[in-house]
């Protein structure tokens, strides 16, 4: 069942530029230029792209903050615009830069708060943030004003908050951004078991592509206001023929010559100790290394699948 | 629904108080400005006798009515003009994410709590005024001063959003829209015989300052004015007060929208 569908969404902005000593001309800018988007429910969805490249906006028009210039968008079967405040009690918001808690009282009466302004029962309520409570382990700091609070442990607040009146799609803007390493994993971990369960929509900005490889088996690449990809990873994978790598270190040199079907030699070193092998898409890597293992004494062997970020990166400047 | 917005208030209420000591502090500081509004009065009343024909306990009615009701009025809604912040930093953003109307939870949220002591001071120095000037009170004069007090406080409320939502358009926004709103303030609390020409008719009858303050006085007083307006002139608060807030929500709608199709 389709929970979010946009048809030629656009936004466009007046910008003034200045023409002149004291004109000012008027340029319209297309932040979004025509997005279409069908989100099923249930999905993990991975919206990635340079900065300025419409996440953000798309983001605001899919949860009723700004109006769309044109186009069509539906989430949880209402209007996001018109229909703001149902909506909201549907979806569920987190802004990496943004703060939705209470700055100056501790996250345990945040959240009793948001209890009220959801109209939550208590018991949900309860049941809810005992779960979170348990999965980002915040019962160290539910007593600490949010303001003394580190990023990591605000983040975890600002997921719980989200979650309470229990979303059915979770929008989360760069969630990880400016986190160190654990509390990475430790947002990373909740979302993928959040997704797990399938309950909850989960739509992903991010300029952290670990977060996708590890959450999103659907990927959304926007350049310039328009999507540029729409697939799997592997997909993405495949259509800009990244390939995995098979590094061996053998006990002899590789005889001259070598070659195995499916895989290319891209490097010999160390006086042919070393051979670096790409493969070909669909080739499996023990066929290879049994052809490798036939014309040299194997030593030891590491499989390196292709980075996200290569391929991406590629994507932006094309 | 109501419960959700006493949830906001609660929080702010608490976020607040979370400061005790700079709280009180604030609480007393805030004091200053009614002291001020009749301070002037005596200072301006030591060079004369009168003031527009007006005597020294009747501009003190005229003046602790207009501090009190703009008090209020700024302790309930004076906080609005924080919306140009909240657009800057996007802050409006979140509100739109709740399931809540903007404009109350911007008010609910941003309540400035230290201001209560203003505006019971407020109250305090318009009993006093009332009684010195030796209003001899009936249910008529009594209702009159609760229907202008409400009247007042929607009134300059309105001029507090519609002045704020100016923001939506130019973020360098307010002080253009404060002189109007500021400058209400001080001429509302003021004989309007003393004002002459254009001036007057502007701020008076215009924008409609001279109802929520002079002629409700006069009427509380039991005097005719001198300028000749019939006696009903004293009741016309809340029907100053409804209009203004009608264009003040329209504007704000307005703003709103505008923000939506522009973003920040």
């Amino acid at each position: 069942m389709t929970i979010i569908s946009a048809a030629g969404l656009r936004k466009d902005f007046t910008v003034r530029v200045k023409a002149g000593r004291l004109r000012r001309e008027r340029r319209t800018v297309s932040a979004v230029d025509g997005v279409d988007l069908a989100v099923e429910r249930g999905e993990m969805l991975g919206y990635i792209g340079p900065n300025g490249a419409g996440k953000s906006t798309t983001l605001k028009m899919l949860t009723g903050v700004l109006a769309p210039t044109a186009g069509e968008v539906r989430v949880c079967g209402l209007t996001p615009v018109a229909q703001r405040t149902r909506l909201a009690l549907r979806i569920g918001v987190v802004f990496g830069q943004r703060s939705q808690l209470w700055w100056d009282l501790p996250l345990r009466e945040s959240f009793g708060l948001l209890r009220h302004i959801y109209r939550v029962p208590s018991a949900d309520h309860a049941a809810r943030l005992r779960r979170c409570r348990a999965l980002l382990e915040l019962d160290a700091f539910l007593d600490t004003p949010v303001r003394q609070l580190s990023l990591g442990q605000r983040m975890r607040g600002e997921l719980t908050a989200a979650l309470l009146h229990g979303p059915e799609v979770l929008f989360l803007d760069e969630p990880t951004i400016g986190l160190d390493v654990v509390s990475k994993q430790a947002v990373r971990g909740f979302l993928a078991e959040l997704g797990a369960t399938g309950d909850v929509t989960l739509v992903l900005t991010t300029h952290d592509l670990a977060d996708i490889e590890r959450l999103c088996r659907r990927l959304v690449v926007v350049d310039h206001g328009r999507v540029v990809h729409d697939g799997t990873i592997e997909e993405l994978h495949g259509r800009y023929g990244s390939r995995r790598v098979l590094v061996a270190d053998l006990d002899a040199p590789l005889p001259a010559g070598f070659a195995v079907a499916g895989a290319t030699v891209e490097a010999v070193e160390a006086d042919g100790h070393r051979v670096q092998l790409s493969l070909d898409g669909g080739v499996g890597a023990g066929t290879v290394v049994a052809a490798l293992a036939g014309a040299a004494p194997l030593r030891d062997l590491s499989v390196r699948e292709p980075a996200i970020e290569d391929v991406v990166a590629r994507l932006y400047r094309s | 629904m109501a419960r959700a917005y006493w949830a906001l208030f609660a929080g702010q209420f608490r976020s607040v108080t979370a400061y005790r000591a700079s709280f009180a502090v604030e609480l007393f500081s805030n004091l200053g400005v009614i002291v001020f509004d009749v301070l002037a009065v005596l200072v301006l009343f030591s060079v004369t006798r009168t003031l527009g024909g007006f005597t020294v306990r009747e501009v003190l009615v005229m003046v602790s009515l207009t501090a009190c009701t703009f008090a209020l009025a700024d302790l309930a809604v004076g906080n609005i003009e924080r919306v140009k912040t909240y657009v800057r930093s996007g802050r409006l953003d979140t509100v739109l994410l709740r399931p809540l109307g903007a404009l109350p939870q911007l008010l609910l949220m941003d309540m400035p709590l230290k201001k209560v002591s203003r505006s019971l001071f407020a109250l305090a120095v318009l009993a006093v005024a009332l009684h010195l000037a030796g209003v001899t009170w009936t249910p008529a004069r009594a209702a009159l001063l609760a229907a202008t007090v409400a009247g007042a406080v929607t009134f300059f409320g309105a001029f507090f959003v519609a002045g704020a939502s100016v923001a939506f358009w130019w973020v360098e926004s307010g002080e253009l829209a404060n002189s109007v709103t500021y400058g209400g303030r001080e001429f509302a609390g003021y004989p309007v015989p003393v004002f002459e020409g254009w001036f007057r008719n502007t701020f008076a009858y215009g924008l409609g300052f001279a109802f929520v303050g002079y002629h409700p006085a006069l009427a509380l007083l039991g005097r005719a004015d001198p300028l000749g307006l019939p006696a009903w002139s004293g009741w016309a608060a809340p029907l100053v007060a409804l209009p203004a807030a009608g264009a003040a929500a329209a504007v704000w709608r307005l703003g709103i929208r505008h923000y939506r199709s522009t973003g920040s």
